[in-house]
């Protein structure tokens, strides 16, 4: 006989993505409330940001067990696509929006195809070498992109009346898209889909066997983290009005990859801490902020020698695995 | 059920598998039996997808199926086990064998982001279906448990739980019993028997001849990439070319 704590604990397990999540939106809902220096309002609105495209990255790299270090050409291509269609094209800032993450699709799909027939090193130059021409296009190509200046007088967005111009705004907006986001990601990881994709990281063979087409899974996951990129780099360029390439060269697309193992390969509550952790730390060690890259690296070294699985899920794991074994000992 | 027309296999210029034929009715066990090196794995491999084979032709149901790729043979219901296990440790054992549901479970990206009722629902059936299969193999209690965190003998049940959970026309186990002690190959012969009963179809690669006599209906000999015999298991123990060639060999190692 179940007795109403019972009840209430099992609703409580049987719902705990979903109260999670909800308990999360309720903090970000009254955050500016509590929280109303810009500076600090506009570092959680850059996490927001960064979040949504490492979710992506986290499906592809921490899920279907692939790799990219070209994630933040897809952030450009969302950033300069939103400038480009809402600027120099005039168009409406939603509906361009929505076309260049379509564009950002079929160019991951161009880009997929061929490479996801590789694995290891070889992907990883290969998705390096698809940033750096990105790159290098946003520099040279001065009359459609700025060149090196930058891009700027990229409009706000506006839903009806509401115009998304201070950082309060930024964060209803930003947050808004990072939650749903983040749902579609844990929707995805519980489902089918997700556990073939889990299956498809540990071992392509096995996977397989059972019935997963590796390869069409693997394009998918990887369109799918383009369009999030995308759709994270249109919102970037809307929030700042200014784009410029720096912020979308490789080391960028390296800082997205170290967010994922931070996070946790495979873990999408892990993304939100990685993205936020590595976001701060430069803020949090001031003096240290010229020496970033090495810092980051030597971070990506010690988790990848000492927790392979990544900070949060080798925790986790470790913790699990000792409380499973203790209880049945 | 399966029909094996001349499968032939090449590694480089090394025959594998040299025009072997056989069929598997359904419902029953068949034993695919031979030394080490003789080609038993490989011809699995072929049979789910995970090799090519280069000439002759795999019937499943009377459909050539040698040319599909291995999720697609799953897709028409064969399940397999592998000798070395190949389960996936970052999962919990119930995600272990819910992955056998692949083929049932939603495909669509779109579908599964936005997990509406009936998505709950399907997966919901889907859980039990893979509770029920680990509760078969005895594992229901360590359903939530890391796969890694099993014993050997205890990670070979989840790989035929996974196998066995999608209810599949022909299941291929490759060595269930490797590195099993004698208590943990008396439960994998009760299980293999006990899906048998309930109407399962196998093809069973194993050295352990107790085993293999226990539970076939069929036993294959391969001996170099050629199939040497075939037939009931008594009349195949007392072949004189199975005893020369893998009985023999056994006996003088032993």
């Amino acid at each position: 006989m179940l007795t109403t704590r019972d009840n209430l604990f099992y609703f409580i397990y049987l719902h705990r993505t979903g109260l999670t999540v909800l308990a999360l939106g309720v903090v970000l809902v009254a955050w500016p409330v509590m929280e109303s220096n810009p500076y600090n309002l506009g570092l959680s609105n850059l996490i927001a940001i960064y979040a949504i495209v490492v979710l992506g990255l986290n499906l592809f790299i921490g899920y279907a067990g692939q790799i990219s270090l070209g994630h933040a050409a897809f952030f450009a291509i969302g950033a300069y696509g939103s400038a480009i269609g809402t600027v120099t094209l005039g168009g409406p800032a939603w509906p361009v929006m929505m076309a260049v993450a379509l564009v950002a699709a079929l160019i991951a799909l161009a880009v997929g195809l061929p490479a996801l027939k590789l694995s290891g090193h070889y992907l990883a130059m290969a998705t390096l070498g698809f940033n750096i021409v990105v790159y290098t296009i946003l520099v040279q190509w001065d009359a459609v992109t700025g060149g090196p200046s930058g891009f700027a007088g990229i409009p706000y967005l506006t839903i009806g009346s509401v115009v998304f111009d201070n950082e309060i705004h930024f964060h209803y907006l930003v947050w808004t898209f990072a939650m749903v986001a983040l749902l579609l990601c844990l929707n995805l990881v519980r489902s089918g889909v997700g556990r073939g994709l889990a299956a498809l990281a540990e071992d392509e063979t096995a996977a397989a066997a059972l019935g997963v087409d590796t390869r069409r899974a693997k394009v998918k996951v990887f369109i799918l983290s383009a369009v999030l990129a995308s759709v994270a780099g249109s919102l970037f360029a809307h929030c700042y009005a200014f784009v410029s390439p720096d912020s979308f060269n490789i080391f960028v697309s390296v800082d997205f990859v170290i967010m994922v193992v931070v996070g946790g390969m495979g873990s999408i509550w892990g993304t939100l801490f990685g993205t936020a952790l590595i976001t701060l730390l430069p803020e949090w060690i001031e003096a240290l902020e010229s020496f970033k890259d090495i810092i980051h690296g030597l971070i990506l070294v010690m988790i990848l020698l000492f927790l392979p699985q990544g900070l949060v899920t080798g925790i986790v794991d470790a913790v699990r695995t000792r409380i499973a074994l203790n209880r049945h000992a | 059920m399966l029909e094996l027309r001349n499968v032939s296999k090449w590694f480089g210029g090394l025959p594998a598998l040299q025009d072997v034929s056989f069929r598997i009715a359904p419902g029953q066990v068949t034993a695919l039996i031979g030394p080490n090196g003789a080609g038993k794995s490989t011809l699995i491999n072929c049979i789910s997808g995970v090799d090519r084979v280069q000439a002759g032709s795999v019937l499943l149901a009377r459909r050539p199926v040698e040319a599909l790729p291995a999720f697609k043979i799953a897709a028409l219901g064969v399940a397999r086990t592998f000798q070395n296990l190949k389960l996936f440790s970052r999962l919990t054992v119930l995600d272990n064998v819910l992955t056998g549901l692949t083929v049932a479970a939603e495909r669509s990206f779109a579908v599964s982001m936005m997990r509406l009722p009936a998505l709950r629902h399907q997966e919901r059936q889907l859980r039990l279906r893979a509770l029920k299969a680990l509760d078969d193999f005895g594992l229901a209690k360590k359903a939530h448990w890391p796969a890694s965190s099993l014993s050997y003998g205890e990670k070979k049940r989840v790989e035929m739980a996974r196998a066995f959970v999608s209810d599949p026309r022909l299941v291929l186990l490759d060595e269930p019993v490797a590195g099993l002690n004698t208590e943990e190959t008396a439960q994998i012969a009760r299980h293999i028997r006990r899906q048998r009963s309930a109407g399962h179809t196998m093809l069973l690669v194993e050295h352990d001849m107790e085993l293999v006599m226990e539970v076939a209906d069929q036993v294959v000999v391969l001996d170099s990439g050629r199939c040497i015999a075939s037939g009931k298991p008594e009349a195949v123990r007392s072949n004189p070319l199975v005893l020369e060639a893998y009985l023999g060999r056994m006996e003088a190692t032993a």
